[in-house]
């Protein structure tokens, strides 16, 4: 099968809604599956976009088409992710519940599916506070379980005020959690709860803490063996990128010594690179972790070299 | 009826509000989060905590103020409270209706309304009975 052949283009085409999602297929294979957080685009042209999916398509099976992310308006999820979908890059489009109501997150998924977007995940969103519109309004009509639950809905071909309409999405719902963030010991019945409302894939919030997340996800795998988790992996260039994490997203804690052993090294660029490496093969050694998601902060070609690294092949090179 | 739903909002208002900081929601889940009211999230999140909770269990928000689901979990075993109130704690809890807000939580558990939910929320009984028998 030719991985980088459009499929919405084709589906579109001939009227088809109701195909599944490639990443579930995906999922559904004993193989890896490698996910990128897809940068955020402020403006340009669709064509610098094009270029930057020609890049991500030998490696990864889906990006996420993230929405206006730590509260800094960018180009619209629902926009990047039909890019995404015809430049043959297979998205997840995020949708958080900082800025719509319930009524705009039922149109965001819909408008996305009709161009045959299909992963849909739900998160709560950073607080306005964390981006440089602080003044902004917040929404959080509906939260994640909720946002879950009303996507969970529309596949069932149902909106949720309960108005039905014919040929349902048939959508591929994810969430998020946080392995590593307080009340550490109910982290794994949130999912549970997500799971219940329809979420059947998960990306985990970006981990310094390896026993957290080992905790986490073996919890998380005795209560649903077959539930896919992708944990957060990040390349950053140095220990400058680590302090500001550390101090300025919220929900990600760096112990300092780790931040030191990257700071003290003669070579922090690479020993970052490393903490990056050990991360990741850390994550994928855990039962229940199906691949990473990758968050790129360095663009310089380690992720590439991560990848290799890892034992990851370009699809080019013969790998489906 | 009509004429005392004022004094029950008043009088519901009174004691909630210096107990809880209640916001008048109108559909009050307080038994089942550990009698630690969601709506005092900066996020207004009722179905636990979101990712940014800070590493000594404070807002994102308002990094001064402790998370209000941290609260809320470690209340719901420390409080005496009815195991069944405990038991409905990881309850996936509808949106809110917004047209209850400002009403008497009181009258409407009373009346139901705060249970009625829109049409196309139909949560599937089975997986919340396994969820329920798994914890």
């Amino acid at each position: 099968m030719d991985r980088r052949k459009p499929r919405a283009g084709e589906s579109a085409s001939e009227g088809v809604s109701n195909f599944p999602s490639r990443l579930a297929e995906r999922f559904s294979t004993s193989e890896r599956v490698f996910t990128i957080e897809f940068p955020s685009i402020d403006g340009g042209h669709l064509s610098d976009l094009k270029s930057r999916v020609d890049d991500l398509l030998p490696w990864f099976d889906a990006a996420n088409a993230t929405d206006s992310p730590a509260a800094h308006a960018h180009a619209s999820n629902v926009a990047i992710a039909i890019a995404l979908q015809q430049f043959g890059l297979e998205p997840i489009l995020q949708v958080v519940c900082r800025d719509k109501n319930r009524i705009a997150i039922q149109s965001d998924i819909m408008g996305a599916a009709l161009h045959g977007v299909r992963n849909i995940e739900l998160l709560t969103g950073d607080d306005v506070i964390a981006g440089d519109e602080p003044e902004a309004r917040r929404v959080f009509d509906v939260d994640s379980a909720q946002a879950i639950k009303i996507a969970a809905t529309l596949k069932e071909g149902r909106y949720l005020s309960g108005r039905k309409f014919s040929d349902a999405p048939d959508l591929f719902i994810g969430a998020v959690e946080n392995a590593a963030a307080p009340p550490l010991e109910y982290r794994a019945e949130r999912v549970s709860k997500k799971v219940s409302a329809g979420a059947r894939f998960f990306q985990l919030q970006i981990c310094f803490h390896g026993d957290r997340l080992e905790k986490f996800v073996s919890a998380v795998n005795s209560n649903h063996p077959t539930l896919p988790l992708l944990p957060t992996v990040v390349l950053v260039k140095g220990a400058r990128a680590l302090k500001f994490m550390n101090e300025n997203v919220a929900g990600i804690d760096i112990p300092a010594e780790i931040i030191a052993q990257v700071e003290r090294s003669s070579d922090p660029k690479e020993a970052a690179y490393q903490l990056a490496r050990a991360q990741a093969e850390h994550a994928l050694s855990l039962p229940g972790v199906r691949g990473i998601h990758f968050t790129d902060f360095c663009h310089d070609g380690s992720l590439v070299r991560l990848m290799r690294d890892i034992g990851v092949t370009p699809r080019s090179a013969g790998k489906n | 009826m009509p004429k005392l739903l004022p004094i029950v909002e008043f009088l519901e208002h009174g004691i909630k509000k210096p107990i809880w900081d209640c916001h008048m929601c109108g559909q009050c889940v307080l038994h089942s989060t550990g009698m630690t009211c969601p709506m005092t999230c900066p996020k207004t999140l009722r179905n636990g905590p979101c990712g940014g909770v800070r590493e000594n269990g404070h807002c994102e928000v308002k990094p001064e103020m402790r998370c209000v689901w941290v609260k809320a979990y470690e209340r719901k075993e420390s409080l005496p409270l009815p195991q069944s109130w405990r038991d409905h704690y990881n309850d996936l809890r509808p949106p809110v209706n917004n047209q209850l807000k400002g009403t008497s939580s009181w009258i409407n558990l009373i009346t139901k309304r705060d249970q009625v939910t829109p049409a196309g929320w139909i949560v599937e009984s089975p997986v919340q009975e396994n969820l329920r028998a798994k914890e």
